[in-house]
């Protein structure tokens, strides 16, 4: 016996709805196994990991903030994806977002205002971009593969932050720790829920990724984005510029890093420290993957990434799990994912491994 | 500047491109045949992290090179039956395995933190290695030398023999192979499970070569540099053999620029050292890139799912 792809003549919908869940249910099952396998508590991880931030109601605030980075990055990189552009630093940018905030709020430090915050944001969002640009620009130019460069720049803009954070803009009043001044009243984002951290940018973000599904299901641009991704030959025959689709992806998801980047600064965060990078960047890959490319899916799939983000510290702290596991779950369900997306192009079989000699020898006749 | 301090910055050079040298070796193998497999840190840091504990556990390094082999390949095979077998997109699924190595390396290593382990050191007599000049031939781990026979076995391997010559049609031309009667799918498992594996030595080197110590995610983007590291070669392992050592060079700077302070610093901040291997990674990049023999040297059926017609 052995299994036997065979191709649909449509693209199954059920399974392109029903694979991500699929992932997210094998992910905790074969999760559980595997952890009870090397001699941790493995039910009561998954259990903390996937179950207990939902069941915890004050749990609930910090799925939202842990939530808005990865849905803002995620819906970026799913219209990238689209497009068959692949941007993994996100994370850079995410890193020089914070930075070009920052900038301006060290400016802005002994004024007041309600323009210091829109303008930290918009700082974030240009910082973002032109960090998105770069690999764009080498890509155009010069032909260098995005997903190297991109990366590459990640690291760059690590050490950046890292000399910024412990040199020139370090907090001269902080006790000598790596970390920038504080952001004063006029530079934080309003909380919208008293007694949480949920604040503006979450809801900011939850706008930006529904104009987001509008203009990728309703517009010329989410037309262009995908034909150039899934039929390249046909968008050059229709006028659609590949390079122009390269620079729009890059801009648009470095932007969107780049606000996620000062959304921490001026929320959760309120300054910049050598802890500022949280992998957010890495992680909304497998958020733009979970949500199926599609800025709905990716609001749902960001809140799951974000139980985990959050269950991890509970796995932590109740069950002395280290916080490396939540990684370890994240990377399975984008495995599960992927290795079930065969089934939303194929059905799968199960065929005898000699098909021909069962057809050829029929019931004996009466003849004989 | 004097004798010996010109031989310790050689000795620093090459122990820092060996896990580099190594790791694109298997990667350009894997790349030969057509497949891109983005998972080299993640495949590395597994490999650190399971010879690592094969030396905590039995003292032997030899062993533990073998360990992290066997480690390297054994996750690189998530990452074939993935995308060869179910045909998933190849680089999502490399982000996977190096998201997947990354968590798996920290989890497993985090007892391991902070631990010191027997290093790797020489093979060579003491005697040979103790004039300054016999240290720079003969004062190296045994990785050292591995690397650069195994520099020498894939050129002969691919240019030179049989199975060679098929791995390389699989790469160029998949389904003509297919036609002829060869295997595209085995060809490519066997070409991941090299690359991983060579990609577990490489990261092996990190523990057993450079610091004898665990650290978390001790790699640093390492795998990533490998990576492009065979854009850069133009998939020829000669000319990855001078770019891993240019890179191991830049690696170098870095240690020196934080450790000898006030001349590197003064050109430039210790962590602008740091960041100088990526820097120049990308401007290599771009460089290749834009000329002929860079992208136009590339396996044709690079990153592209076999899906046999009969």
């Amino acid at each position: 016996m052995r299994l036997k792809f065979e191709r649909r003549a449509e693209p199954s919908r059920l399974m392109l709805y029903a694979s991500p869940v699929g992932a997210v249910l094998l992910t905790m099952l074969v999760g559980a196994l595997v952890f009870s396998l090397i001699g941790y508590n493995g039910f009561g991880a998954v259990y903390q990991v996937f179950i207990a931030p939902l069941v915890t109601s004050y749990k609930w605030g910090d799925i939202a903030v842990k939530a808005s980075p990865l849905i803002l990055i995620g819906v970026g990189l799913a219209v990238g994806n689209r497009a068959a552009i692949w941007n993994i630093g996100a994370e850079g940018q995410y890193v020089v977002g914070g930075l070009a905030g920052v900038g301006i709020g060290l400016m802005t430090q002994k004024m007041t205002g309600a323009w210091i915050l829109p303008s930290m944001l918009l700082a974030g969002i240009v910082g973002g971009a032109v960090w998105g640009a770069i690999p764009a620009a080498l890509k155009n130019w010069f032909n260098v593969n995005e997903t190297l460069s991109s990366l590459m720049m990640t690291y760059v803009a690590i050490h950046l932050m890292n000399h910024m954070v412990t040199g020139p803009w370090k907090d001269p009043t902080g006790f000598s720790y790596p970390q920038t001044p504080l952001v004063t009243p006029s530079q934080t984002l309003p909380i919208l829920v008293p007694g949480t951290y949920v604040h503006l940018g979450v809801v900011i973000t939850l706008v930006i990724a529904l104009i987001l599904w509008f203009l990728m299901s309703r517009s010329l641009f989410g037309f262009q984005v995908r034909v150039v991704g899934s039929a390249p030959s046909a968008a050059r025959h229709g006028g659609f510029s590949q390079k122009a689709t390269v620079w729009m992806v890059f801009l648009l998801s470095g932007g969107l890093a780049g606000l996620a980047g000062i959304f921490e600064v001026t929320g959760p965060f309120g300054q910049m420290s050598l802890g500022f990078p949280q992998n957010y960047g890495f992680t909304a890959i497998i958020v733009a993957f979970l949500g199926r490319l599609n800025p709905l899916g990716v609001i749902i799939a960001g809140i799951v990434l974000a139980v985990t983000y959050v269950g991890g510290d509970l796995a932590q702290s109740v069950l002395q799990l280290p916080n490396a596991s939540k990684g370890i779950f994240q990377a399975m369900m984008l495995f599960f994912l992927l290795a079930s997306d065969i089934l939303i192009r194929y059905r799968v079989r199960l065929v005898s491994s000699a098909p021909a000699p069962a057809m050829a020898a029929p019931a004996r006749s009466p003849a004989e | 500047m004097s004798a010996d301090f010109l031989i310790s910055v050689i000795i620093t050079i090459v122990g820092a491109s060996t896990p580099i040298l190594l790791a694109g070796l298997g990667e350009l193998v894997t790349e030969k045949s057509g497949v891109l497999n983005l998972g080299v840190e993640g495949m590395m840091l597994v490999g650190a992290i399971a010879g690592f504990a094969a030396v905590d556990a039995t003292g032997s390094p030899w062993l533990a090179v073998l360990v992290a082999a066997a480690a390297g390949a054994a996750v690189s095979m998530i990452f074939a039956v993935l995308t060869l077998s179910l045909r998933a997109n190849q680089v999502a699924t490399g982000l996977a395995l190096t998201i997947f190595g990354t968590g798996l390396s920290t989890l497993a290593g985090h007892s391991y933190t902070g631990r010191p382990i027997k290093p790797f050191t020489t093979i060579f007599p003491d005697v040979l290695a103790a004039h300054p000049f016999g240290r720079v031939l003969f004062g190296y781990s045994p990785l050292v030398y591995f690397s650069f026979i195994m520099v020498a076995l894939v050129a002969w391997f691919l240019n030179r023999t049989r199975p060679g010559l098929i791995l390389r049609a699989v790469g160029e031309n998949d389904h003509s192979a297919h036609s002829i009667g060869y295997s595209v799918i085995g060809v490519r498992y066997g070409a991941v499970a090299f690359g991983g594996a060579m990609a577990g030595i490489g990261g092996a080197a990190f523990p057993l070569v450079l610091t004898p110590l665990w650290a978390e995610g001790l790699t640093g983007g390492r795998g990533w540099i490998a990576i492009a590291l065979v854009v850069f070669s133009g998939w020829r392992p000669t000319r990855l053999l001078a770019g891993a050592y240019f890179f191991g060079l830049l690696g170098t700077l870095e240690l020196y620029a934080k450790a000898s302070g006030t001349i590197f610093t003064a050109v430039l901040p210790s962590e602008g050292w740091a960041a100088l291997p990526y820097l120049a990674t990308v401007v290599v990049l771009a460089i290749i890139s834009a000329s002929k023999a860079g992208g136009g040297n590339a396996p044709a059926c690079l990153g592209r799912p076999f899906t046999p017609t009969a």
